[in-house]
């Protein structure tokens, strides 16, 4: 197969023929990877380890690295920069760096280790990602990540991470999001946690050996960009709410994604956009940001006081039987008194080949399909209806058991889901041996983020941008297990091999706290928290926030089309006006204020908020997680539009009154060709 | 349901603090004990009084960072964290009294927010395995015993959340420590370090000003991850060896 060799294009760039959201942007100049490694795929990354100049060891510990973010990519980095001797300054909001919020992630990490000798290798590994991401990722940076990904197994084993055994002793592994290899590790259903910890205990060690400073509790509000490059960060002290100026020769964000934009998601009460906001302000440009991916099996909301919404493993839609009443007046009684004639197993009937294990997204969209037509299950939530007026709505479906326990046996299904049974009983206070539980999606993963080049590094010089933060390896759909993978890959072995390349040209010249550019971040940091203190308006942060979530979910959640989407960017712009006019922040900076640090986050959502509205208008396709109403196929199945939208929208910051700025680069395939994704 | 709730308010570090009396009506059984705060704090600042200050993050039992004495338990009356806790636990009419982790060496903050430095200092005295980044063999090069590679992930579970020291009468972290010395000394990869280790850190941990242990067992009746008991007694086992050893 020659193009397996990956030399030649198989595709030509695309042209785009509609124009959804003419008015809403400015067409800028097409983007290019200025650092695109060339000649056969297998040998790119290897060429430019060799290639990226070395920085000897006596001039690295003259040289500063500012990180932010302590999760598998930044605590990784951190580790890894801090031993090969660099200085680094590494910043988290949380209290430790151990409880960034990679430590939730369940599933596992995929490695191509071909352990099972069942066919697996680094090219099937880049194959499975570039396809489930739908051919929206760039091929040489996920060819790379495929190729780097069993030396993380390695180095996560010798760190002692206690990853699953065999009797044997040797490593177990199982298969996981619908491949047909067993690539993937883990421990039990907390492998992020357990990799978090080995990130973290290994930069805790340089912590002791002096190369890595940790500020915890420290919020980055602003990154300082002086004579074009990035050369510092504005901080603010979490606890004394000092406004503290950190300067280095390289600024890493690792700041993790940007999912609370709707409010309810599984990520973190404080996980937020704020660090790659500020810096898309400055001039880095923010890729793809409407690729979201949506988790189907979740457990649903019990009310308006929810506060974030709790993931259970996908593998429970193996044995699982997914249902709603087929009449909307069933749907308060007892689901086992509902007999068998009267329920719709929706998803057996619209897709009688793949039944329950549809693909998350026709999963999540289906059931939102189900209680939009009023036949959701559980407490109803209020929501505001069409005519701006509030309706109550109930929001879940069923996933139901009881067929499995009739088949297994209750100790089989105790055996294999025990786990989730029990979370989910707590949570709920509903026991699911005994009645079906309820499930809905949830927000869970952001495919989109800051531009990168094949370097990992942005549109500004000397700001680097990894894990979650970054748009480079998942295209429009991620795949399970890849998170883990990417995080630790950027971090472990991208960035300490591309970071090199640049800093061999520092140490940059000394900048002070009185160059213009640092005042100026300053000032701006400073006045912004004024205003939120001064604004004495009526709300809080938490309820424009809610507000922003409910617009997002409803019309740039699972199904998207150009109706809803100026609908939203109007109603966003709108709640953008009275926030800046109506919030209310008691309280002084010079003390812990949680309202205060909601407030920036919040701010920075809404206009992250307005941007994936438009992203998302702007691409008239279907393609992994980002489904549009116009883009389906008759059977209601997701069309991805090749001609025109095979690019990388890569947006720029136009200003405060000005457009965003529409930048394309290309995705041309050399080593796989573009296929229309089928599971019939 | 409608509840009375006693809850420590303190400005900073340096002030003094007390508690507080407020009533909460409304309350559903549904709502985890952390949304029932942000039902009160949203009504505390419509009446523009500042919200009290809470620590909280993931909100799915596995970061560590929430932590509350809950009528005088640490995380409240179940076997869970705070935040994995549900008003279904409580009645109708109920007085709740909220305070922030007890112990010396966890400083308060603000209101129930604590300092908690002390544990990742501890980390850095020895609570690592050293491996360079890039330095590692083949993950297969060394077989671990399913047993060891099990018990090693029981104990590594611990989520640093510190309601071990909370509880504990005599503010002692050996739970919390015992933990990561079981976790590192159960696999072959942890054997190099394995004694230095624990001298470090039991050294680091009697810095701080944690307390000796004398096996009550509040540790592990209050801890969220039903970590064992007898992790401290292989950190004891393993800090007669090193002593023995002369390190």
């Amino acid at each position: 197969m020659a193009s397996a060799q990956g030399t030649s294009p198989l595709n030509q760039p695309s042209q785009q023929v509609s124009d959804d959201a003419r008015g809403y942007y400015t067409p800028g100049d097409p983007l290019v990877d200025p650092v695109a490694p060339a000649g056969p795929i297998g040998q790119r990354w290897t060429q430019r380890i060799f290639d990226n100049r070395l920085v000897n060891p006596a001039n690295r510990r003259k040289l500063d690295i500012i990180i932010v973010g302590t999760g598998l990519a930044g605590g990784a980095a951190a580790a890894t920069l801090g031993e090969a001797g660099y200085n680094v300054k590494s910043f988290c909001y949380q209290d430790s760096p151990r409880r960034a919020h990679s430590i939730a992630a369940q599933g596992g990490i995929n490695a191509a280790k071909n352990y099972k000798e069942d066919g697996d290798s680094t090219f099937r590994l880049f194959y499975d990602t570039v396809k489930g991401g739908d051919y929206r990722s760039r091929e040489s940076n996920v060819y790379r990540l495929a190729e780097v990904s069993a030396n993380i197994i390695d180095q996560c084993v010798a760190q002692g991470v206690p990853f699953a055994r065999e009797y044997g002793g040797l490593l177990d592994n199982r298969s996981f999001g619908g491949v047909q290899v067993s690539r993937t590790f883990y421990a039990r259903g907390q492998t992020g946690q357990q990799l978090l910890l080995g990130a973290y205990q290994a930069m805790e060690r340089q912590v002791a050996a002096g190369t890595v400073q940790q500020y915890t509790r420290h919020e980055m509000l602003e990154v300082i960009v002086a004579d074009g490059k990035a050369r510092g960060i504005i901080a603010r002290d979490l606890v004394t709410g000092e406004i503290e100026t950190h300067l280095a020769d390289v600024v890493v964000l690792a700041n993790g994604g940007y999912g609370n934009v709707f409010f309810l998601s599984t990520n973190a009460m404080g996980s937020n956009v704020t660090a790659a906001w500020r810096a898309h302000r400055k001039g880095a440009y923010m890729a793809n940001p409407c690729y979201t991916q949506i988790h189907p099996t979740c457990i649903p909301v019990s009310g308006a006081h929810q506060s974030k919404l709790t993931l259970m493993s996908e593998s429970l839609r193996n044995d699982g039987r997914i249902w709603v009443p087929k009449r909307a007046e069933d749907c308060d009684k007892d689901p086992r008194d509902i007999p068998e004639e009267d329920r719709d197993y929706y998803l057996e009937r619209i897709y009688p080949s793949f039944g329950n294990l549809v693909p998350r997204d026709i999963a999540s969209r289906q059931a939102k399909n189900m209680c939009d037509e009023g036949r959701g299950v559980g407490p109803a939530v209020t929501e505001v209806g069409e005519d701006g007026r509030e309706v109550q709505v109930r929001r879940g479906v069923y996933l139901d058991f009881a067929d499995a326990i009739a088949r297994m046996g209750r100790k089989a299904v105790e055996t294999k889901y025990g786990n989730l049974f029990d979370m989910y009983a707590r949570i709920t206070g509903e026991d699911p041996y005994a009645t079906p539980m309820r499930i809905y999606p949830a927000v869970h993963y952001v495919m989109g983020g800051l531009w990168v080049d094949y370097h990992l590094q942005s549109t500004i010089p000397g700001l680097f941008v990894t894990g979650e933060a970054n748009f480079s390896d998942h295209g429009a759909n991620r795949l399970g297990a890849s998170a883990l993978m990417q995080g630790l890959a950027d971090g472990y072995f991208v960035l300490p091999n591309t970071i090199r390349e640049y800093l061999a040209d520092g140490p940059f010249e000394k900048i002070d706290e009185a160059h213009p550019a640092v005042v100026e971040a300053r000032t701006d940091v400073e006045q912004r928290i004024q205003k939120f203190l001064s604004i004495n308006g009526t709300r809080s942060a938490d309820s424009f926030h809610k507000q922003l979530g409910n617009i997002m979910w409803e019309y740039c959640g699972m199904e998207r089309s150009e109706e809803g989407l100026r609908k939203a960017i109007d109603l966003i712009r709108e709640l953008k006006q009275e926030f800046w006019t109506n919030l209310r922040v008691l309280g002084t900076n010079e003390s812990i204020n949680q309202s205060l640090e909601r407030a920036g986050r919040v701010a920075d959502f809404i206009e992250l908020g307005e941007l994936m509205c438009i992203d998302a208008l702007n691409r008239r396709e279907s393609c992994g997680g980002h489904f549009r109403a116009e883009s389906q196929t008759e059977d209601g199945e997701a069309l991805r539009h090749d001609d025109e939208f095979a690019y990388v929208a890569a947006w720029e910051w136009g200003g405060e009154d000005g457009l965003p700025v529409l930048h394309k680069e290309d995705l041309i395939y050399t080593a796989i060709e573009m296929k229309q994704r089928s599971y019939k | 349901m409608r509840l009375t709730l006693n809850i420590w308010r303190q400005r900073d570090a340096a002030s003094a603090g007390s508690m507080q009396k407020y009533e909460l009506d409304g309350v559903s059984e549904d709502m985890s004990f952390l949304e029932m705060l942000d039902v009160l704090n949203e009504q505390l600042n419509e009446q523009g009084e500042e919200p009290v200050a809470f620590d909280s993050d993931c909100r799915e039992g596995i970061c560590g960072t929430c932590g509350l004495m809950i009528n005088g338990q640490a995380h409240g009356p179940e076997v869970t964290t705070t935040c994995q806790l549900h008003m279904r636990s409580f009645k109708d009419g109920d007085d709740i009294t909220i305070e922030p982790w007890r112990s010396d060496v966890f400083p308060v903050l603000r209101d129930l927010i604590v300092d908690r430095g002390a544990f990742d200092r501890i980390i850095q005295a020895g609570g690592y395995i050293s491996a360079n980044t890039g330095s590692a063999p083949d993950a297969h090069a060394a077989p671990v015993e399913k047993k060891k590679a099990d018990r090693a992930f029981d104990v590594a579970t611990c989520i640093a959340c510190g309601a071990c020291v909370a509880a504990c009468p005599n503010g002692s972290a050996s739970l919390f420590m015992g933990a990561k010395i079981t976790h590192l000394g159960e696999l072959p990869q942890g054997q190099p370090e394995r004694y230095e280790r624990v001298v470090n850190m039991v050294g680091q941990h009697d810095a701080e000003g944690f307390g000796g242990c004398t096996n009550i067992g509040e540790c592990t009746a209050a801890c969220p991850k039903e970590i064992p008991l007898d992790v401290i007694s292989q950190l004891n086992k393993d800090l007669r060896t090193a002593l023995k050893q002369g390190r």
